[in-house]
């Protein structure tokens, strides 16, 4: 999910660029040498997830797993999201240079997040750390729309409408990822708890 | 995978240096991105197509490249017309379309549709890797580029495992439908793909510790500013200057 170049204001461009430059020196900090290439190629990992797309009734939704990325990195979500725009800007063409910021803050941010609030649930039995995995799926994918939205109607009013429509469009999406968060946990929980320690 | 599809190319702009050519894209983007109306933002698309032209790649895939690009453009034009406040009114029976929204939306289009075109012409025709090389010269912090570096170049490696898992799962009779099975069977694709990276990441590590590994790679090939590059980076400079202050 992004925004694409030319649609926000400069306000809400610097908001998003200062953010996330503060979320990036914090993420950066945080991660030792000896962990640069476990962030790097858990990017990797999670970039040809992204690349999946589950059926939801009649039609597909594309994983975003920012929640997953957020409880396995922590504040190492900011570079580890920045670097796979970065990517998709040079390949692809989607987002861009201009709107890097917003894009790497509003799926950064909850990702962060919810290492901080549902880490906890990990720690506990299957179906509470299930539990966790789920609601942090859900939260992270609608907080991270719900960023965007905002920086939508932040630009122009009358966005209000096209926001509103991309809020709603994620609630069943949001609840595919909290589901498919929760299994990844229980599973990672019996073949490598040392990733959710 | 076949990624980097427009980085294949004998160009003036596959030749030009990668600094200059990111440092014209960051002007561009940003004056581009920071015009308003529809004058304006028609120019810097004819200016990026120009740039395109140079670029000569072929039509049909950065026609459909730019085509997927736009779908958030195509999601802003199915509301904005309608929504946006301001008179007058065209009245199509009970659907009423402002002419202000219409100008509104083409400006983002023109916007957006020139970055992207911008994009290919001068970021796309370079390797990964050799923009990687250009952003430790252009003062990129060391560490954000080597996670970026390994990023990059382990997604083809993960990819590869991605595949081993779909084919094993297709044999076992995997077809994927709305319900907790599919999910559940999804989960533990990507699950394993997760653990397959922890590994790789340990494996990693140890021989890079091993070839004296510090937090970064040293730069032991330089770039070399010809003079085309300097000509191309004033020129252009100037005209995205020249554009940007009539705005």
């Amino acid at each position: 999910m992004h925004i694409s170049e030319g649609v926000l204001s400069a306000p809400v461009l610097i908001t998003g660029a200062v953010l996330s430059l503060g979320g990036l020196t914090l993420g950066l900090k945080r991660i030792k040498n000896e962990d640069i290439p476990k962030v790097a190629i858990l990017s990797s990992a999670f970039f040809i997830a992204s690349l999946i797309h589950v059926p939801i009734g009649p039609t597909s939704a594309h994983l975003v797993l920012n929640g997953l990325l957020g409880m396995l990195l922590g504040w190492g979500a900011f570079p580890s999201i920045f670097v796979a725009l970065i990517l998709q800007g040079i390949l692809f063409q989607f987002g861009g240079l201009t709107t890097l910021g917003v894009n790497t803050f509003s799926m950064a941010m909850p990702a962060v997040l919810s290492y901080y609030v549902f880490k906890g649930f990990l720690k506990g039995g299957k179906n509470i750390a299930f539990l966790g995995g789920f609601l942090g799926g859900v939260f992270s994918l609608l907080l991270a729309a719900l960023f965007i939205s905002l920086a939508l109607i932040e630009t122009e009013r009358s966005f209000t409408a096209v926001a509103g429509t991309l809020l709603v469009m994620h609630i069943p999406i949001s609840i595919i990822e909290g589901i498919i968060t929760g299994f990844v946990v229980v599973y990672l929980k019996k073949v490598k708890p040392e990733a959710l320690g | 995978m076949h990624l980097e599809e427009f980085s294949e190319g004998k160009s003036f702009l596959h030749r030009t240096d990668p600094r200059v050519k990111i440092l014209i894209f960051a002007l561009f983007s940003l004056t581009c991105a920071l015009s308003s109306g529809i004058k304006i933002p028609a120019i810097f698309l004819a200016y990026s197509f120009i740039l395109l032209a140079i670029a000569n790649l072929r039509t049909k895939s950065v026609f459909s490249r730019v085509l997927i690009a736009n779908f958030f453009i195509a999601f802003i034009w199915l509301f904005i017309p309608f929504s946006y406040q301001g008179n007058p009114y065209m009245n199509l029976g009970p659907i009423k379309i402002s002419y202000k929204g219409l100008k509104y939306a083409l400006s983002i289009t023109l916007k957006a549709n020139a970055i992207i075109i911008a994009t290919i012409a001068l970021i796309s025709t370079s390797s990964v890797f050799s923009l990687a090389h250009a952003m430790l010269h252009l003062k990129m912090p060391k560490k954000i580029v080597t996670i970026f570096f390994l990023f990059y170049r382990y997604i083809t490696v993960i990819h590869e495992e991605y595949t081993k898992i779909r084919k094993a799962v297709a044999l076992r009779g995997f077809v994927p439908k709305t319900n907790i099975h599919t999910y559940k069977t999804y989960a533990y694709i990507i699950g394993g793909m997760l653990l397959k990276s922890y590994e790789r990441a340990e494996e990693i590590y140890r021989a890079m510790l091993c070839r004296g590994f510090k937090g970064y790679f040293p730069l032991v090939e330089h770039f070399q500013l010809r003079k085309p590059d300097i000509i191309f980076g004033i020129i252009s400079a100037a005209v995205i200057i020249l554009i940007g202050v009539n705005s």
